[in-house]
């Protein structure tokens, strides 16, 4: 198969050319002769070749949440992202022909913006754990701090690309304890270990274990008084029912915002999430595209990548971040998700795993031998569960009913989370099986 | 004439209370109270719309953007080319869309599979020995090779600090390098147009960790001496890394390994043809010689009999790049392209370096074209200078590409690279017939005598699209980024 115009053409554009090899400046040691690929496929054949691996994926019910989340895309939303005019663009450099995407990025940072209450969320990074990463290399760039602090409970994920992000720049990574009745960071510890090197304190609200945080403001106000950032992890959902990062002192944000709009897509792209208070200086190292309002000739309302003296184009070696291509169709997606769903569905949907989640916990934990939820706290829509029996024996039964627990925490606890793709009757099914380990 | 819709629309405008464009899911459990310290004062400010509201609102958005879809779209090292709508198809695949990344092994095999043949066929392609599909996007792989650099020569107990990137090097290059912790070196191209050996030369010590270069560069312009280079880096000990921004001049004909480069990165949004998405998700992916096999992040995709697995247990140097896998959809419709294609990949190549030099042939008794005297053939892309129409009319880079907008043709990459003044930078690619190119040397040839005879005209262009000129001078001394700072003074 090909995509080309017809190959007619081609030998009199040669001859307007002139030249009969275009590739006589290769010497010729580098020029490989033979066919490195299989013969063409026709579409309908390549259809079929790749429908028939697929094909070899098995749907299974999954309780796996911790930063990627499985949630259901309703048709237009899908359908909107699928407009030729939106996916075959690129980074609307040409801001006059590409007001359409602008405008779509800039809703995306207001509507996310008002979410999580911070005046300032740029056009996407590529994931919460890269995200993560380029926030600790920002609280270095901005107070010259060389530790940063997360809580011991994180991503393993997001754990090992904060050190690659890290390290290579001598930033250290200290970890903050917990209490190990509720999972809340223990103050006074994080407090012990916060020297006058630290850069900036990090939380996750929700937690990686899935409840709320309580001692925010106390968190802030160390960090602070410290001269620190502080910098909080969301999944902006959670926003429904709980107070934004913004309205307890949060400079930075961070978080995955792709299930809000996006297909799961095993697990990339997926949608980072970073916003910074209005702080000249913040912003001004801040990573990423930001998309800004003006006007043009006429006046009218318009729209423009900027603030862009910040960037590896302009500013090369000394850019804030080497990020060029981002996730800017998971943004529009997520943009056209959030408008529809509107503040009342925002809140319900938010409302609504935050019950089902309480729903299956409840169930679970009534289980003979069963602890759920592990830790004595409120919890949004993922919770930590221990099992009467080795993981590797749950997960064997679960799997042969087509259903695959939460992420391993140890060898008996694990974390499951509650999508608006689980029914009532799908968490009765899980708890029948669990019941009969 | 081209003319794009140019409607003012606000999502806010149609709000009314109540009105929901999508109904969430009912909760059916008993949650408990949330802490007071937590409560939510005020909803957020969402707008209330109806399904509708929300599909009129982004179809008219829509209509004012421009992809490759809506015409020629020339953006300079940006690989604008057509994208299969059969990719897109099978990307949309419910099986493969609506797996965790950490669901077990056995239910995604069809997904491991696509990784692991899609890693076998770049490699091959390319010339390496392995490959990891983790980063997402070409500048993240960048970063995940100068980590890799950097690994190798702690781990061979040498200090290494400085990074060589040649003056026409994309921004990400010296960017990613700095990233991962080193000191960038650059160093200045020759008279014609490639990199200047001896200047090299003069910047390789024992500090050198590596050079990182695009091949054919920034200017379209093949590194015939790569050999030498090569050489020349290896000998002082550094690594040579392969930028593959530029990888569609070369496809099925010349391979990164061969020329002796340790590292690749390949942009699968580029060279592979899948859609760029207004910005991304693009996917990045990075090809390794052996002996840096130790380097690449996990899970690694292995094949073991007739399918494919993760391996988790390999315990790499450098263990994740951001998290999960990669960007699966995307690598998705990069393994259907090339499946599709196959060994008709050797036209691609051919066919973007017959349009780049078409293109080229034709333009350039009408503009000035930087190192052609030396260098007459291009690849992919090649670089015209306006600085001369600047110096004559007032007439810049800039004004010049807003006005090629009114004939429907996207600009071409502005002002890069750095060591051109008053840079176009045009990559027709291999999707583009010949009429299509005919009508954009006529429409440059058009501007042009538009700068001579009424200068004014193009300095206040576009007049087509759905604004005018936009003021960004504004944009950053009154920065309104959100709708919560557009009340703000």
């Amino acid at each position: 198969m090909d995509f080309f115009p017809t190959k007619s053409q081609k030998r009199s554009m040669y001859d307007v050319v002139g030249v009969e090899d275009l590739f006589s400046d290769v010497p010729g040691r580098f020029i490989c002769e033979k066919d490195l690929l299989g013969p063409p496929m026709s579409e309908i054949e390549t259809r079929r070749h790749v429908e028939g691996i697929l094909s070899k994926n098995v749907d299974v019910t999954s309780y796996k949440g911790g930063g990627a989340y499985d949630h259901y895309v309703p048709a237009h939303v899908q359908q909107i992202a699928a407009r030729n005019e939106f996916y075959t663009s690129y980074t609307p450099y040409q801001p006059e022909i590409s007001q359409g995407m602008l405008q779509a990025l800039y809703e995306y940072q207001s509507l996310m913006s008002s979410i999580i209450e911070m005046p300032i969320v740029n056009a996407s990074m590529y994931d919460w754990s890269t995200a993560l990463g380029e926030a600790a290399l920002m609280c270095n760039r901005a107070n010259g701090g060389t530790e940063f602090i997360i809580p011991e409970f994180t991503s393993p994920e997001r754990k090992a690309v904060l050190r690659s992000y890290s390290e290579n720049v001598g930033i250290t990574i200290l970890e903050a304890t917990h209490n190990p009745e509720t999972g809340q960071i223990d103050v006074d510890g994080l407090s012990d270990i916060m020297t006058r090197q630290c850069g900036g304190v990090y939380i996750e609200n929700p937690s990686y274990l899935g409840f709320f945080e309580e001692s925010v403001d106390e968190i802030s106000r160390l960090a602070h008084d410290n001269g620190s950032l502080f910098v909080v992890g969301v999944d902006p959902l959670s926003c429904g029912i709980v107070k934004g990062p913004g309205s307890y002192g949060a400079d930075i944000v961070i978080g995955e915002a792709s299930h809000l709009g996006n297909p799961i897509n095993f697990g990339g792209p997926l949608l980072g999430l970073m916003a910074v208070n209005d702080d000249r200086k913040l912003v001004r190292t801040m990573p990423g595209r930001l998309i800004g309002l003006t006007e043009d000739l006429d006046g009218r309302p318009s729209y423009v990548m900027t603030l862009q003296t910040r960037e590896q184009h302009i500013r090369r070696e000394k850019a804030t971040s080497n990020i060029c291509t981002n996730e800017s169709l998971c943004a529009l997606s997520c943009a056209a998700y959030i408008s529809s769903l509107g503040k009342r569905g925002f809140v319900d949907l938010a409302k609504a795993l935050f019950s089902n989640a309480s729903y299956a916990y409840d169930k679970i934990g009534a289980l003979e031998g069963y602890k759920a939820p592990v830790h004595d706290s409120v919890h949004f829509r993922e919770f930590a569960v221990r099992h009467p029996k080795s993981l590797d024996r749950v997960e064997h039964l679960l799997n042969e009913h087509a259903i695959t627990g939460g992420i391993p925490v140890d060898g008996r606890t694990s974390i499951y989370c509650i999508t608006d793709k689980h029914t009532k009757a799908g968490i009765d099914a899980l708890v029948d099986v669990l019941g009969g380990l | 004439m081209y003319r794009q819709a140019s409607g003012e629309w606000d999502l806010r405008r149609y709000s009314s209370e109540g009105k929901r464009g999508y109904v969430p899911i009912d909760g059916f459990g008993h949650p408990p109270e949330l802490p007071m310290a937590l409560r939510r004062d005020a909803m957020p400010e969402i707008p209330e719309l109806s399904e509708i509201d929300v599909v009129r609102h982004y179809i008219s958005l829509s209509q004012m953007n421009f992809g490759v879809d809506n015409g020629f779209y020339p953006l300079g090292s940006c690989t604008m080319k057509y994208n299969p709508k059969i990719c897109e198809l099978l990307a949309m695949n419910y099986s493969a869309s609506s797996h965790h990344p950490l669901d077990p092994q056995w239910s995604v095999k069809g997904n491991i599979e696509i990784m692991g043949r899609l890693s076998e066929l770049l490699a091959v392609i390319s010339g390496m020995d392995y490959v990891t599909l983790q980063p997402a996007a070409g500048a993240q792989g960048e970063f995940l090779g100068a980590k890799m650099i950097s690994a190798y020569h702690k781990d061979r107990g040498e200090a290494r600090d400085e990074m060589i990137v040649p003056d026409t090097a994309h921004g990400t290059n010296p960017a990613s390098a700095a990233m991962a912790g080193y000191r960038i070196v650059e160093v200045p191209s020759g008279v014609d147009g490639q990199i200047d050996t001896e200047a090299l030369e003069a910047c390789i010590s024992d500090r050198t960790a590596g050079l990182m270069l695009t091949n054919p560069n920034t200017l379209g312009i093949f590194e015939a001496k790569i050999g030498e280079i090569s050489e020349l880096v290896h000998g002082a000990g550094g690594l040579l890394y392969y930028d593959g921004a530029n990888l569609n001049a070369l496809l099925g004909r010349v391979r990164p390994g061969d020329m002796g480069f340790d590292i690749v990165h390949f942009n699968l949004h580029k060279t592979f043809s899948t859609p760029h998405g207004g910005g991304g998700p693009g996917a990045g992916a990075i090809g390794v010689k052996s002996y840096l096999k130790g380097y690449l992040p996990s899970p690694m995709v292995a094949s073991e009999g007739e399918s494919y697995v993760f391996r988790h247990d390999l315990s790499p140097k450098i263990q994740k790049i951001r998290a999960y896998h990669g960007n699966f959809a995307i690598i998705l419709r990069a393994y259907a392209y090339l499946v599709s294609l196959g060994y008709g990949i050797r036209d691609v190549s051919e066919l973007s370096v017959l349009n780049a030099n078409y293109l080229l042939h034709r333009l350039k008794e009408h503009f000035d074209v930087p190192f052609l005297a030396s260098t007459p053939l291009r690849k992919h892309e090649f670089v015209i200078s306006c600085e001369r129409i600047r110096k004559d009319t007032g007439v810049t880079a800039l004004d010049f590409a807003r006005r090629l907008l009114d004939f429907g043709h996207h600009a071409p990459t502005v002002y890069f690279p750095l060591i051109v003044k008053e840079a176009l930078m045009i990559e027709p690619t291999e999707t583009e017939s010949r009429s299509t190119l005919d009508s954009f040397v006529d429409a440059m040839i058009k501007v042009k005598e538009e700068c001579y005879r009424d200068p004014d005209l193009v300095k206040n262009a576009p007049y087509s699209t759905s604004r005018r000129k936009i003021d960004v001078v504004k944009a950053v001394r009154e920065p309104k980024l959100s709708w919560m700072m557009e009340g703000k003074g």
